[in-house]
C-alpha cells in the first residue's frame, strides 16, 4: 500500500500579538493617553500624558476588498502616512500618523481615490453588515447591496457630524440577525415557513439536530410518502430559517414573501441609559434589489425626524424614550399595528403599566 | 446626490487591470451594474476587477446577478477543513443547477471562506496587509472582508483544495484560523489602551489570554454552540460585547472619577453654562453631578454608575479613576433561539493586574465553558442555558457567590420555596464579615 502523503501539522498560534503591527506611538504610550478631540469630521486627535500626539484619519470602505483596493489604500498610507492602519468594528479604516501636517494630504488622497473620510462623532458611520447573497446560506437579501445603496444616500451624513449623537446602522439578511443591533437595524424577515423537499430529508439531514434548532418547537419527525422526513407546524413557525443550515431541503428563501423590516433604538453603550435592544417600527418593506429604495426612504425619514427633534447627545433610543412611542409613530408617519405588540414569552413588561399618557 | 458625487467614481468603475487573466467571458450583470454609481465605494466594481483576475469571480458575479434577478440565495453548507482542525472554514457549495443537473456557474461551484483571527484591536501594517492580500490572490478569489461580524478577517471564495494551501502559507507567517461552528470563536477587542484615554483595562492582554487559552476549543468544535469573548476597555462598550458576547469583559473603575476643575471651568467658559447644565448635569442618569456657582463640578461618586456620558462630553476635564479593573457579564447573544439576551453581571468588579488576577479570569472562563458544555442543550447558547436553569444554579455550577449587582430588582413572584433561607442569610453575613477582615 502506498504511503499516505505527509500532511503539515498546523501551528496553533491563536490570536496574534498586536504590538508587532501597532504604530510606535501607540506602543510607547500604551495605557497612558490623556485626552482626545476631533479637529474635523473623520479625524481624531489623541494626546498622551507624555505630550506625544497622534492623529487618526478614518476612511469608509466597501468592506470587501480585493488586491486592487488593498494596494491602492496601502500605497496612499505608505506614501503619505506611516504604514500603520487598523479597522473599526464597522469596517472603517483608521490611519494613524504622528504629525498634524500629514492629515490633510492623506484626506485629499483618499477622497481623490474615491474613499470618503468621516464616520467619527455624531455622524452616520458605515453600516455594519452580513454576507447576504454573496456567501450566506439563508439570506433573504444582499446586505452588501443594501448597504452600498444606503451609504450612497447617507454619504453626506458620513462626512459630516450633524446628528444629535452618533448613529449606528446595521443590516442582517434574515431575522437570526447576525448583523447585530443598532440605532437603526434593517433586517430581512422571511414570512413563509420552509418548503420541504421530502425526498431529500432522510439522506441529507440529521433529523434530531434540526428539531433541536427550532426556537418554537414547530418541527417534528414524520413519515412522508413512506420515507422518514420532517414536518413543520406552520401555525407555530416563525419563519426564522434556522432549520435550513442543518437541512438544506427545508428551503426558506422566498423571492416574493421575504420582506425587510426596520428596527430602531438599539444601543450597546452604557452611556446615560442602560444598553437597549432595537424595537420593530416598520415591516413588509419590499426586498427590492438592486437599490432597495423603499427601505432607504423609511431610514432617511427616521433620520430626518431624529435630527430635527432629538436633543444633543440623545441616541435614537434615548430620544424615543423621552418623547414616547406614540409620538415616534406620529412624527415618522409610520403605521402602528398589532404586530408591534410583542407576544413572545415574558413580554408583558413591555406593555404600558401606568397611566402615563401624553396628549 | 450630484453634489456628493466623488471626484472620480468613473476612475474606479472604468479601471481595468492591464492583464486579463480570466478566460471566461463576463456574464451580463445589469442589476449589479446599478450599484456602481454613487459616492460610496462600490463592492460590485471590486468584484468586476477581480473577475479580470480569475474565472471564479466571473462565475461568482453570474450567480450573484442571478440572486438579484430571482431574489433568492443559492449557497448551502458542507464540511471543509484543513488538516488537524475541525472548523474555521465556512464551506459553500452552489445550489444553482441547470437543467442538465450541472452547476450553472461551475467555476464558483465551491466558494469557501476561511476565517482568520486578527490581532486584538485589528491593527495591521501595510506590509502585512499586502502580504495577506497576495497570498489570497494566489490561492483564492482575492476578495477579503475586513471584518466579519464575529471579528474574523474573512477570506471569501476558494476551492476545497486551495484552503489547505492558503492556510499553510499564512500559518507559516503568523496567522491562525478562527472559529466556525459549535466552538469558541475569534475574539474582539476595542483599540483601548493603544489609543484611548478612557481605557480602564489592558484589552490586548485580556483578549489574547482568554482566546488563546481555549485554542483547542476553537479549532476542534465540540461545544453545544458558539462561544464568544469580546473585550471593551470602558462602559462605552465599542465592541458591543454586552449584546454580542457570551463572555463580555468591560473595563471600569471603583474609586472617584478624576476631575480637573481648571479644565471644567475652561469647558464652561467655551460652551456656556446652559450647555453644561443641559448636556452634562441633566444627562447624568443618577443625578450625581452638580455645577457650582464658581463653574466647578461636584461629583457624588457614591452614586455614579460609571456610564461614561460626562466623560465622553468633557474629554479633557473628566477621566475614569485610578483604581481600574473590569466588570464581567455572561450570556449576551443575538436572536436565536429564545430572542435577544444581554450579558448578565457575574463579577461586578475585579482587578486585572497580577498573574494571579489573569489566572482567576481564565479559571472563570474555563468553569463557565465546562459547565455549559456539560449542561447546555444542542444549539443552546450559554445565556439561553442560564435562562433555562436560572442564574442561581449557574453561579453554583461555576462556583461564584450571588451579588445584588447581578439584578435590576429582587424577585417579584412569591411562588418560591425558601426552606434554606437561614443558611443562605448566614453565608451572606459570613462573607460580609470576611470582607471586613
Amino acid at each position: 500500500m502506498a504511503e499516505a502523503p505527509k500532511m503539515r501539522p498546523p501551528i496553533e498560534s491563536g490570536c496574534p500579538d498586536a504590538f508587532q503591527y501597532m504604530h510606535p506611538l501607540m506602543i510607547k504610550n500604551y495605557g497612558n493617553w490623556a485626552y482626545h478631540d476631533r479637529p474635523r469630521p473623520g479625524v481624531l486627535h489623541h494626546v498622551a500624558k507624555s505630550g506625544d500626539e497622534i492623529w487618526t484619519v478614518r476612511v469608509g470602505t466597501q468592506r470587501q476588498l480585493g488586491p486592487y483596493e488593498i494596494n491602492l489604500l496601502c500605497d496612499i498610507i505608505d506614501k503619505l502616512g506611516e504604514g500603520y492602519v487598523r479597522f473599526t468594528i464597522r469596517s472603517n479604516m483608521e490611519i494613524m500618523v504622528s504629525s498634524k501636517d500629514k492629515v490633510d494630504p492623506l484626506i485629499k488622497a483618499f477622497e481623490e481615490a474615491g474613499y470618503p473620510v468621516g464616520g467619527t462623532g455624531n455622524s452616520v458611520t458605515m453600516i455594519s453588515h452580513t454576507q447576504g447573497w454573496l456567501h450566506c446560506d439563508i439570506p433573504g437579501t444582499d446586505a452588501s447591496g443594501v448597504v452600498k445603496a444606503l451609504m450612497d444616500d447617507l454619504h453626506e451624513e458620513f462626512v459630516k457630524e450633524d446628528m444629535p449623537n452618533r448613529v449606528h446602522i446595521t443590516t442582517s439578511c434574515c431575522q437570526i440577525n447576525c448583523g447585530g443591533q443598532g440605532d437603526i437595524a434593517i433586517n430581512v424577515q422571511h414570512t413563509k415557513p420552509p418548503k420541504i423537499n421530502h425526498d431529500l430529508v432522510a439522506n441529507i439531514c440529521e433529523r434530531p439536530s434540526v428539531v433541536a434548532r427550532c426556537p418554537v418547537a414547530a418541527i417534528r419527525p414524520a413519515m412522508v410518502n413512506g420515507k422518514p422526513s420532517l414536518e413543520v407546524d406552520e401555525k407555530k413557525c416563525i419563519c426564522c430559517g434556522a432549520c435550513f443550515p442543518p437541512c438544506p431541503p427545508m428551503q426558506i428563501n422566498d423571492p416574493e414573501h421575504s420582506k425587510l423590516a426596520i428596527w430602531v433604538g438599539g444601543k450597546n453603550s452604557n452611556a446615560r441609559s442602560k444598553p437597549m435592544f432595537h424595537k420593530l417600527v416598520a415591516a413588509g418593506v419590499p426586498n427590492n434589489p438592486p437599490r432597495w429604495p423603499e427601505a432607504g426612504t423609511i431610514v432617511k425619514k427616521i433620520l430626518k425626524v431624529y435630527k430635527k427633534d432629538a436633543k444633543d447627545w440623545e441616541r435614537i433610543g434615548d430620544w424615543v424614550e423621552r418623547i414616547g412611542w406614540p409620538r415616534f409613530f406620529e412624527l415618522t408617519e409610520l403605521p402602528f399595528t398589532k404586530f408591534h405588540i410583542d407576544n413572545w414569552r415574558g413580554s408583558r413588561h413591555m406593555l404600558n403599566q401606568s397611566a402615563h399618557i401624553r396628549f | 446626490m450630484a453634489q456628493n458625487q466623488p471626484k472620480n467614481p468613473e476612475k474606479h468603475s472604468t479601471f481595468i487591470p492591464k492583464e486579463k487573466k480570466s478566460t471566461k467571458p463576463f456574464h451580463k450583470t445589469p442589476l449589479l451594474d446599478q450599484l456602481e454609481s454613487g459616492p460610496w465605494p462600490s463592492f460590485v466594481t471590486g468584484l468586476k476587477r477581480l473577475a479580470h483576475n480569475n474565472n471564479m469571480m466571473v462565475d461568482l458575479l453570474g450567480q450573484l446577478e442571478h440572486s438579484y434577478t430571482t431574489r433568492k440565495g443559492y449557497w448551502k453548507g458542507g464540511t471543509v477543513s484543513v488538516f488537524g482542525y475541525g472548523g474555521g472554514i465556512i464551506p459553500r457549495f452552489t445550489e444553482l443547477m441547470g437543467s442538465d443537473g450541472k452547476p450553472m456557474f461551475p467555476e464558483a461551484k465551491e466558494f469557501h471562506t476561511l476565517r482568520v483571527q486578527p490581532a486584538p484591536g485589528n491593527h495591521y501594517t501595510t506590509k502585512m496587509l499586502r502580504q495577506l492580500s497576495d497570498s489570497w490572490n494566489k490561492w483564492g478569489s482575492g476578495l477579503i472582508a475586513f471584518h466579519g461580524q464575529t471579528g474574523n478577517i474573512m477570506f471569501i471564495g476558494t476551492t476545497s483544495e486551495n484552503t489547505q494551501h492558503f492556510f499553510d502559507e499564512i500559518n507559516e507567517y503568523g496567522w491562525d484560523l478562527g472559529g466556525a461552528g459549535p466552538c469558541v470563536r475569534t475574539g474582539m477587542s476595542c483599540v483601548g489602551a493603544a489609543r484611548c484615554e478612557q481605557s480602564c483595562a489592558n484589552e490586548q492582554k485580556i483578549h489574547r489570554t482568554l482566546v488563546n487559552n481555549f485554542i483547542d476549543d476553537m479549532h476542534r468544535p465540540a461545544l453545544p454552540y458558539k462561544f464568544k469573548f469580546k473585550v471593551s476597555g470602558c462602559p462605552n462598550d465599542c465592541m458591543n460585547s454586552i449584546q454580542r458576547a457570551d463572555f463580555s469583559v468591560i473595563g471600569t473603575w471603583r474609586d472617584n472619577m478624576k476631575v480637573d476643575q481648571k479644565e471644567v471651568k475652561a469647558f464652561v467658559k467655551a460652551k456656556g453654562r446652559k450647555y453644561v447644565v443641559d448636556n452634562v448635569v441633566a444627562r447624568c442618569p443618577t443625578k450625581a453631578l452638580s455645577l457650582n456657582d464658581d463653574d466647578t463640578l461636584d461629583v457624588d461618586n457614591r452614586n455614579c454608575v460609571r456610564c461614561m456620558h460626562c466623560i465622553n462630553v468633557m474629554t479633557k476635564a473628566l477621566k475614569p479613576g485610578d483604581d481600574k479593573g473590569i466588570t464581567l457579564l455572561i450570556g449576551g447573544k443575538r436572536t436565536l433561539k429564545i430572542g435577544d439576551t444581554f450579558g448578565t453581571v457575574i463579577i461586578p468588579f475585579m482587578k486585572l493586574e497580577t498573574d494571579e488576577d489573569y489566572d482567576r479570569i481564565r479559571e472563570i472562563a474555563a468553569s463557565t465553558i465546562d459547565f455549559w458544555a456539560e449542561n447546555g442543550l444542542e444549539h443552546e447558547r450559554c445565556g439561553e442555558m442560564i435562562e433555562r436553569i436560572g442564574l442561581a444554579n449557574f453561579l453554583e455550577g461555576i462556583g461564584l457567590e450571588v451579588d445584588p449587582n447581578m439584578i435590576n430588582h429582587p424577585r417579584t413572584s412569591s411562588y418560591v420555596r425558601l426552606d434554606e433561607w437561614d443558611q443562605e442569610a448566614e453565608k451572606w453575613k459570613n462573607r460580609k464579615q470576611q470582607a471586613a477582615g
